[in-house]
């Protein structure tokens, strides 16, 4: 299966997370690839998004552990895979509404004037935010006129856009998406997809969650499977097929009778 | 050209501007009185103690939480300053800073309430407002503090500009709007207590402190409000046990007014300031045309209920 261990940059093996009687997380492995989009499918209580958070801090797993670049982590919260340079993009997108597309990007990491003024009152560099919020978004190609206009005024795309920005902007590693297409019509479906692709043409490798497998399909580079609180396979998208991989997600089919070349 | 529009202030800010410039122009033609300096200048003596205190409850409404406590928070601290000074015989400028002291303190209490043991701030500032106000009355024994020393009632004292007479006072809290909105506008933690009141769990995500600012923001209005204090004594020349009474409404209607949002988030300390003149003119206004002062009180509570309701139209939850 996967032999290939020099360029992988985060994995985790054996994780468990227990709630109560339910067990979520019963043994799971994961690994990511660098450089790669790395779909997460999942039936609903699969133990898909407990492993996500698992591997974005938000929740502490009872046992397992975890290597990033190699070297073992233990994330007590959100922040500290921040600090890993792992950055996660909520379902919810997580952005003050009311302030502006720059304020959003730099929110928490403002960029303080240089001498005093920063150093002892925190003063921020509006302009120098706002002229890094335009690179940064011309970069990833997002077409947003004005980085000061609040992210309020745009569409659902625009703010997906926002925050994927934000989290590549300071990601050294990992960007996680959690669902980032649900709540968006085709076209900007197709705009994030696209997005994604750029991200990691820039060389940040990407954890995709999502229940759409035409987008998936679409993108992916290899499919994580989760079933029953484990990872039954990952595959690869380019032999194998939507129906295939839906049956060995509820369990319908066996992985272990799948063509060696559908294994990725 | 058309990209810009977005910069230009909504309605929503400009409404309490042109709210004062009506107000002011009515009354300019009842009352030949109403357009002179000293006549601004008396508005502006007027509004100093409240003025002040609603910049404390802009930081807290603009957290998405509200403040009931600051006026007993500001009587209990002209209490501490004068009864210090006076009883004690502290120097004034070292019982100043124990007033400043006290009220920040509760404030850090109203703020250690909401974060930590995670009570809605309507809750825990209707406590502490009577809380307060009992240790008030039993502090002073229900008396009024007299005999203050003159430092203590600097902030009274005026200075002639051509006709018209200006208290310290008045510029002292024109200094503190001017300065919070520098902060506000300017700063990494002003931008924070935005964001906090936005989107709370947004605002942790990114790796802010949220319960850090709140308590902060609490801590400084009651800063605020010793400041406040320090205006009342200054301007009645007493500690008076009984002030501060309606300050909590008074503030709240003035940061309403001035366009900030109950639902946090959204709102300035220039709209407060406006917000605050809106009715220092109101109440002057109605008195030069004789207009007895329950009237005033009923204007003001049509004016709340107007700008709550804009805010209710303008803001609701999508």
């Amino acid at each position: 299966m996967t032999a290939q261990t020099s360029d992988t940059i985060f994995q985790a093996h054996d994780l468990v997370k227990r709630y109560g009687n339910v067990t979520a997380l019963d043994g799971a492995d994961f690994e990511l690839r660098a450089g790669e989009i790395l779909a997460v499918i999942g039936d609903n209580g699969a133990g898909k998004s407990s492993l996500i958070k698992a591997l974005s801090g938000a929740v502490i797993p009872d046992s397992g552990r975890m290597l990033l670049d190699g070297k073992p982590v233990h994330f007590h919260s959100p922040i500290d895979a921040r600090l890993h340079g792992i950055e996660t993009v909520y379902q919810d997108l997580a952005v003050a509404p009311a302030m502006t597309i720059a304020e959003n990007l730099f929110l928490g990491r403002e960029i303080l004037q240089a001498g005093l003024l920063g150093k002892y009152f925190k003063v921020i560099d509006k302009k120098k935010m706002l002229s890094e919020a335009i690179r940064h978004m011309q970069d990833l190609k997002i077409g947003i006129r004005s980085m000061s206009q609040a992210v309020e005024t745009l569409s659902g795309g625009q703010r997906q856009g926002v925050a994927v920005a934000r989290s590549t902007a300071f990601a050294k590693h990992v960007v996680i998406l959690d669902e980032p297409t649900a709540a968006l019509g085709v076209k900007e479906g197709n705009m994030v997809l696209e997005l994604i692709r750029r991200v990691r043409d820039r060389g940040l490798s990407v954890i995709l969650i999502s229940h759409n497998m035409p987008h998936v399909f679409e993108i992916a580079d290899r499919i994580h499977i989760q079933r029953l609180g484990k990872r039954v396979a990952v595959v690869n998208p380019k032999n194998i097929s939507m129906s295939d991989t839906v049956a060995i997600m509820t369990g319908a089919k066996n992985p272990e009778d799948l063509p060696a070349d559908a294994h990725a | 050209m058309k990209h810009h529009l977005h910069r230009l202030p909504s309605l929503a800010s400009l409404g309490p501007c042109i709210a004062l410039l009506v107000a002011g122009s009515f009354f300019a033609t009842q009352s030949e009185h109403f357009l002179s300096g000293q006549n601004f200048s008396l508005i502006l003596q007027q509004v100093m103690v409240v003025g002040v205190i609603a910049i404390g409850q802009t930081l807290i409404i603009l957290t998405a939480g509200i403040d009931l406590s600051c006026g007993m928070a500001m009587a209990l601290g002209s209490i501490v300053i004068t009864k210090f000074a006076v009883d004690f015989g502290l120097h004034p400028y070292l019982a100043v800073v124990c007033g400043l002291l006290v009220c920040t303190l509760i404030g850090m209490l109203n703020g250690a309430l909401v974060t930590k043991i995670k009570l809605p701030p309507f809750i825990v500032t209707l406590g502490t407002m009577n809380i307060v106000f009992a240790i008030t009355q039993l502090y002073s024994g229900a008396q009024t503090v007299t005999d203050l020393p003159d430092a203590l009632q600097f902030f009274g004292n005026t200075f002639r500009l051509g006709q018209t007479s200006i208290t310290y006072g008045t510029l002292l809290m024109l200094a503190l709007y001017l300065l919070i909105w520098f902060f506000l506008r300017n700063t990494a933690p002003g931008r924070h207590i935005y964001a906090v009141g936005n989107n709370r769990e947004a605002a942790r995500l990114t790796g802010i402190a949220t319960d850090r600012v709140l308590i902060k923001v609490y801590m400084l209005a009651g800063l605020l409000y010793g400041v406040a204090a320090l205006l009342s004594v200054a301007r009645m020349g007493v500690g008076d046990p009984q002030s501060g009474q309606t300050e909590n409404l008074d503030s709240i209607t003035a940061v309403v007014l001035g366009g900030t949002s109950l639902f946090g988030g959204r709102g300035t300390v220039t709209g407060t300031l406006i917000g605050v003149l809106i009715v220092g003119v109101f109440r002057n206004g109605l008195t030069l045309m004789g207009v007895p002062s329950v009237f005033q009180v009923l204007v003001t509570g049509i004016l709340v209920i107007l700008a709550v309701a804009t805010d209710q139209f303008t803001h609701k939850k999508a």
